[in-house]
């Protein structure tokens, strides 16, 4: 990476690395960045950022109340989905709990329910769902019906038993299903490694934009351009203190994602650390660009939003990019960040290797090449 | 006679815009040039060009016989060069200020620790090597500014109004340095806008609207013209380029004596 071309001076290099170093320790959230933000941002979105539905409250309004109402009952609850939050004794209760927003969910069970049972009938029951949260109302929906499903196919066996006949007779289908690499399908799981990836690259792009255009607001890079210096020492020596800020940053909410949230690294660490260190370095060229199109720090932080959002967005780190429509999910193949995340997804919980992986990190370098070629070539325009 | 600098139909276009309109003078080694003109004149241009900071769309410019356009190296390495704005790093020291651009020059840290010495003494900063930079007032930034433009024992010394913005005191004291540099040798280019500055050095030259209006010493030039002083002759060199009288532009304000009563 650094060659000792014609010309180049270590001694200058080193005066700009040195330089660079001290004026990161002297400001207040340089150093610190790259520890709080990986504190905050993965407890936010490790605990807040929870797409588990469960214990929806629901208004039970039993008409029936009889034993047979309180079996189902009982199975409803027994799921963990729902908790009853109110026994109510009409109609209008139960749709000013739906209403006021303190009951999620509404189990209406009619009068003749346990007589309809008894007779061999059936019987019908009304679960009312709240759809302003979607996914609430999905779990609700979902569960709901496998909670009554698994109640009629009981009756059901139990009246074909009248007739003398066992269910294991019948013709019948099951599903055998696995789920691998996350058997819990635990949100954090899918967040925690992701975000390690987004924390490198916010963090990365953040301080060496930053950097850059701070000479130029402070015209301190007039002073410097009359200088012997050369356009490679000045770049270079800018830059590599911020691959050991950003790259302490990956290792450091790396660390915490392995010990504190308890997710190891399935794959191969070395593979992560290198592949970590090519998105450090591709992070740090967009930084370097966005410097390019700012004369002050203000411009380069509303220039950030339009980088940042879109990666948080379209990446796949929260929404899958499967669910977009094609058009705007063709997008996130522009956004370096969706490669790197497939990269950390895949090593630490599939635990693949480079022959799954290739691709990505083949995605990656090009994006790598290709930005910090036109970041270095808009830098050095800029620089005359 | 031997010249520090030497510029040749020195001219600068922006798009349509003509910055510097080939321009020529010569500056003895040795001596203090002042550059006068007024705000968008071209003065600066002038001197990034000779910098090498900007490259001249054509014309010659010569600095310690070097071409500044083909051996802009080796021409930087023999200038120290002081920008309008304070253009040093507020949040260094004093002294990390000075190892900063001993080290971009290449000085080796024997040299740094004597030069470092002497420019803090130089430039009255005695006691606030570990000040930061951004916490000194304007007359010590401009000191300091200095300093680090000499760390590397520059020939030529290009100040673009140094002086602006500083008190009195810090004025008098600032000037006192650039003399003495000059008298050991050291060849200085200068912008200012204060007359009294001016009329200190050993030839100065008007700029206006791009094209060298005069060059000569002050006491040349104030005789020829039969001004009072310097300041006398900035006005009326600025007047016959604009063709009117500065002070008239004001009558035209009506509505200051309340002509543009409607009611």
């Amino acid at each position: 990476m650094i060659k000792n071309r014609h010309g180049f001076s270590f001694k200058r290099f080193w005066s700009i690395i040195k330089k660079e170093f001290i004026q990161m320790k002297r400001d207040p959230i340089s150093l610190k960045l790259p520890f709080i933000m990986p504190v905050v941002m993965m407890l936010l979105f490790g605990y807040a950022v929870n797409t588990e539905v469960d214990k929806i409250p629901t208004a039970v309004y039993d008409l029936s109340s009889s034993e047979e109402s309180r079996s189902f009952l009982e199975q409803f609850t027994g799921s963990d989905y729902f908790v009853i939050y109110e026994n109510v004794q009409s109609e209008e209760r139960l749709e000013e709990l739906i209403k006021s927003g303190r009951a999620k969910a509404g189990l209406v069970i009619p009068g003749d329910y346990s007589h309809k049972i008894k007779n061999g009938d059936n019987a019908q029951l009304q679960l009312i769902i709240d759809g302003t949260e979607p996914t609430t109302a999905r779990t609700a929906l979902a569960s709901g019906q496998l909670i009554a499903g698994g109640f009629s196919q009981k009756y059901t066996s139990q009246g074909l038993l009248k007739y003398g006949i066992t269910p294991e007779k019948l013709a019948g289908l099951t599903l055998k299903t696995a789920v691998w690499y996350n058997p819990d399908m635990e949100s954090s799981k899918f967040t925690i490694p992701g975000l390690v990836g987004l924390i490198l690259q916010n963090i990365t792009i953040m301080l060496t934009a930053f950097a850059l255009v701070r000479e130029k607001e402070r015209s301190t890079i007039e002073q410097l351009i009359v200088t012997p210096i050369k356009p490679s020492e000045l770049i270079l020596g800018k830059l590599i203190p911020y691959i050991v800020v950003g790259y302490s940053g990956f290792l450091f909410s790396l660390a915490i994602c392995v010990w504190f949230f308890k997710i190891p690294v399935s794959g191969s660490l070395g593979l992560l650390l290198l592949l970590g260190f090519l998105f450090v370095y591709c992070s740090l060229s967009i930084g370097m660009l966005i410097s390019t199109f700012a004369k002050n720090q203000l411009q380069a932080m509303i220039v950030m939003v339009f980088v940042l959002l879109p990666s948080i967005l379209l990446s796949g780190f929260i929404f899958p990019r499967e669910a977009m429509p094609a058009a705007i999910g063709y997008i996130g193949y522009f956004i370096p960040l969706t490669y790197f995340l497939d990269i950390i997804r895949g090593i630490t919980l599939k635990g693949v290797g480079l022959d799954y992986l290739w691709q990505d990190a083949l995605a990656l370098l090009s994006f790598t090449i290709v930005i910090l070629f036109i970041a270095t070539k808009r830098f050095r325009k800029s620089l005359d | 006679m031997e010249y520090a600098i030497s510029v040749e139909n020195l001219t600068k276009k922006f798009d349509s815009f003509t910055a510097v309109d080939g321009i020529s003078f010569s500056i003895p080694k040795g001596s203090i040039f002042g550059f006068l003109g007024p705000n968008g004149s071209g003065k600066s241009t002038t001197i990034r060009m000779l910098c090498g900071v900007l490259h001249p769309t054509s014309g010659k410019a010569l600095v310690m016989g070097k071409d500044v356009t083909r051996e802009t190296e080796a021409v930087r390495q023999s200038l120290g060069y002081m920008s309008q704005r304070f253009s040093l790093y507020e949040d260094l020291t004093v002294e990390e200020n000075l190892n900063f651009y001993a080290g971009v020059y290449g000085l080796s840290g024997k040299v740094t620790s004597q030069r470092k010495k002497e420019l803090i003494e130089m430039a009255n900063l005695t006691g606030k090597e570990r000040s930061l930079a951004g916490t000194l007032s304007g007359g010590w930034k401009q000191r300091l500014a200095l300093g680090c433009a000499l760390i590397h024992k520059p020939e030529l010394l290009i100040l673009d109004e140094p002086t602006a913005g500083v008190d009195p005191v810090s004025r008098r004291v600032f000037w006192e340095i650039i003399h003495s540099l000059a008298r050991q040798g050291i060849t200085v280019l200068v912008t200012t806008h204060y007359m009294d500055e001016a009329e200190s050095c050993s030839q100065v030259g008007f700029i206006l609207n791009g094209r060298l209006m005069d060059i000569a010493s002050p006491r040349e030039l104030i005789e020829k013209e039969g001004a009072k002083n310097l300041e006398d002759i900035f006005i009326k060199q600025v007047e016959k380029a604009e063709g009117s009288r500065l002070a008239g532009r004001f009558e035209q304000l009506g509505f200051l004596r309340g002509d543009d009563r409607h009611d």
